[in-house]
């Protein structure tokens, strides 16, 4: 007997090893259970972790522009109710009246890592017959870059702007049927003409931001929108994504501008997610119960078979509390046994997927990586599961009648 | 010299009755009445014929089951206003049992079985308590088989280790019912000698019930269950006490 052990550990621990093959068994379905709840959770968190940073590597977390002018009602005070609805004037480009001031000012709140001007708005790119829609940036490439990471995204030449280079898009390249170096037009509405040297080719992974996407340097754009020593958009990253919202709100309300975060953006993805989620627990709720029976129906089994013992038990003046926390914790252990076993073959399926799970051209379809944290939580809630299902037979056990128990 | 308390008995029963099926219409009444006092170190025999009460009687003195009228008291305590668990420390402390299938737990080894009592008593093992059990397995003359499963011993070895067993907390008394039923003459003879060697080194009490007169003769005093009574003019020594 080991003398690190107590009593009830002692016979628990007995007790299990003698019902080998009913032990088994249920190990064997707590581990499968603890298996498919990691592996689930895995995968899932890996999904929702790589959609969030395929949004976020092209996206700010909270995007500032000047207030919208909105469709208001015209009333006449002597009149109850609306005469006409004035409707919203077609938004013209505005700057951010002050902007510099409104950076510091986003820049000095905590958990915000930084904060990126730009101009952007509609433009064409030239290049003798051919004329395409564009959407023109003006970046100042330093904060930039730290929200997009541009120079991992550039397929050749470089992400560094001067004075009148740009940066384009590979589908636009190539409908322009332009090279590194080449020089073209871009025409603004205002009817502004500059010519620019393209330093650098990029893929955002995603055909329509590679067909219209160009980047200059901030100046260069102020001038041909129109918005001398402007910008018209504050970009912003924070520290933990998941706050945007509440973030934003706070922003909007301290500056009177529109702040709009990636979350109210992605509104109906995280809606999607949720739901998502809801049904994985959905499913890791059920899969726990189904543990629980099993465990919890093997061990009034053994109650049964082992009632002789429980009174022997008794008789030699174990109490009721001992019988009860002998029974316990053998649902625990059981657990617990389940939990070990169950985060193996999770993890072993987690591997099996990043070897099987690929593209075509062998890269991963994406990350998953396993979280300590998560064979902490399966261990922890697969121990308490196996305790509660044994709740029940353990308190049958302990209310065991001795001389019955003997007699029978 | 000043007057020495005496002693209460090890166990007075005053007016214990026993029924079963309370509140049913199979309700029946098995004990009707058992006054009884066994003093320290008294070596007895619990006979009657079947189904005349002994063991229900054995099991309330045991602690094991409640009189449904009249008291119990083990060496002066009145257990009657005990909770379980007080009945359950008195249990563990002060009575052993021997049952008449040795009744060890399988999945532990003789020597383990006989730790057993004073592990549910103390909560951890110690060397203590093993030396302990060693020494008595010892005594019952099975010290080689101490690492042998319970399963694994024969019936007479097996009550050779039950009644190791029961005297680990040194009890007052031992409650043994039909400790030799299952054994043949020579193992039955070899285990009532064995209790009463302890009887007379340890002066613990012994109650044992038995249906073979030939080993009843053998104790200081017979005790006869008869319809739920105890049966007149046995309530004596039969032989004097051996001193
Ligand atoms: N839990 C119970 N419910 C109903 N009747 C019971 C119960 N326990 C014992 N009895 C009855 O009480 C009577 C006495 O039983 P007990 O076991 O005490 O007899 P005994 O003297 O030990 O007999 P034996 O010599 O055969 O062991 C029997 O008729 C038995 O059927
Ligand atoms: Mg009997």
């Amino acid at each position: 007997m080991n003398p690190l052990l107590p009593f009830e550990w002692i016979a628990a621990v007995r007790f299990l090893k003698e019902g080998r093959a009913q032990t088994l068994l249920t190990v064997v379905g707590a581990s499968v259970g603890v298996a498919v709840v990691v592996f689930m959770s895995a995968l899932l968190l890996a999904v929702q972790a790589n959609i969030f940073t395929r949004i976020l590597s092209t996206q700010p977390h909270i995007a500032i522009s000047p207030p919208k002018d909105e469709a208001r009602p015209l009333r006449d005070p002597r009149i109850a109710g609306e005469i006409a609805t004035i409707q919203a004037p077609a938004q013209k480009l505005r700057s951010i009246d002050q902007w510099q001031k409104i950076r510091a000012l986003l820049q000095s709140i905590p958990d915000v890592t930084v904060v990126s001007p730009s101009v952007s708005g509609a433009a064409f790119a030239v290049r003798g017959d051919a004329s395409k829609a564009i959407t023109l940036s003006g970046i100042e490439s330093e904060p930039f870059y730290k929200i997009v990471n541009l120079p991992e995204k550039i397929i050749s030449g470089s992400a560094r702007l001067a004075a009148n280079d740009m940066l384009v898009g590979s589908q636009l390249a190539i409908n322009l049927g332009v090279g590194l170096g080449e020089k073209i037009h871009i025409r603004s509405a205002t009817g502004i003409d500059e010519i620019y040297t393209i330093s650098g080719i990029f893929d955002l992974g995603n055909r329509g931001a590679n067909e219209r996407s160009v980047f200059v340097p901030l100046r260069a754009a102020q001038n041909l929108l129109g918005l001398q020593g402007g910008a018209n958009a504050l970009d912003i990253n924070v520290a933990d994504p998941m706050t945007a919202e509440s973030m934003a709100l706070r922003m909007a309300a301290e500056t009177g501008l529109q702040a709009d975060s990636w979350i109210k953006t992605f509104d109906q993805l995280f809606t999607s997610l949720r739901t998502q989620t809801a049904a994985n627990r959905a499913i890791q709720f059920f899969v726990g119960l189904a543990v629980a029976l099993g465990i919890a129906s093997v061990l009034v089994v053994s109650v049964v078979q082992r009632s002789k013992e429980i009174g022997i038990l008794r008789a030699m003046g174990a109490s009721r509390g001992q019988i009860l926390r002998i029974f316990l914790l053998q649902g625990a252990i059981v657990g617990l046994l389940g939990s070990i076993v169950g985060s193996a073959l999770g993890a072993g399926f987690v591997q099996l997927w990043r070897i099987f799970a690929r593209n075509p051209d062998g890269t991963p379809f994406f990350v998953i990586t396993l979280a300590p944290g998560l064979f902490l939580i399966a261990g922890l809630v697969a121990t308490l599961t196996g305790l509660l299902a044994a709740l029940m037979p353990a308190i049958s056990a302990s209310r065991l009648n001795p001389v019955e128990a003997i007699r029978g | 010299m000043a007057d020495i308390p005496a002693t209460p008995p090890v166990l007075r029963l005053e007016g214990v009755r026993r029924s079963f099926g309370i509140g049913t219409d199979v309700e029946i009444e098995i004990l009707h009445g058992i006054d009884l006092v066994i003093e320290q170190g008294e070596f007895c025999a619990l006979i009657g014929p079947s189904g005349s009460g002994k063991s229900t009687l054995l099991n309330i003195i045991g602690l094991l089951d409640r009189a449904t009228a009249g008291k119990v008291f083990i060496m002066g305590a009145d257990t009657d206003s005990l909770a379980d668990a007080e009945l359950t420390r008195l249990r563990s402390r002060r009575i052993g049992f021997v049952f008449q299938n040795a009744l060890l737990i399988p999945a532990f080894t003789a020597l383990e079985n006989v730790m057993m009592p004073q592990l549910v008593d103390r909560g951890w093992p110690d060397e203590a308590m093993r030396r302990n059990a060693e020494s008595l397995l010892g005594r019952v003359g099975l010290a080689a088989r101490k690492d042998n499963l319970a399963n694994a011993m024969s019936g007479g070895q097996q009550q050779r280790v039950a009644i190791a067993r029961a005297l680990a907390m040194n009890p007052a008394l031992i409650l043994a019912d039909e400790p030799t039923g299952n054994l043949d003459t020579k193992s039955a003879e070899s285990v009532l000698a064995l209790m009463r060697e302890v009887n007379l080194a340890n002066r613990t009490t012994f109650l044992i019930v038995t249906h073979n007169m030939e080993l009843a003769r053998q104790t200081d005093r017979i005790i006869e269950v008869v319809d739920g009574r105890i049966s007149t003019g046995t309530n004596t020594p039969l032989l004097p006490a051996v001193a």
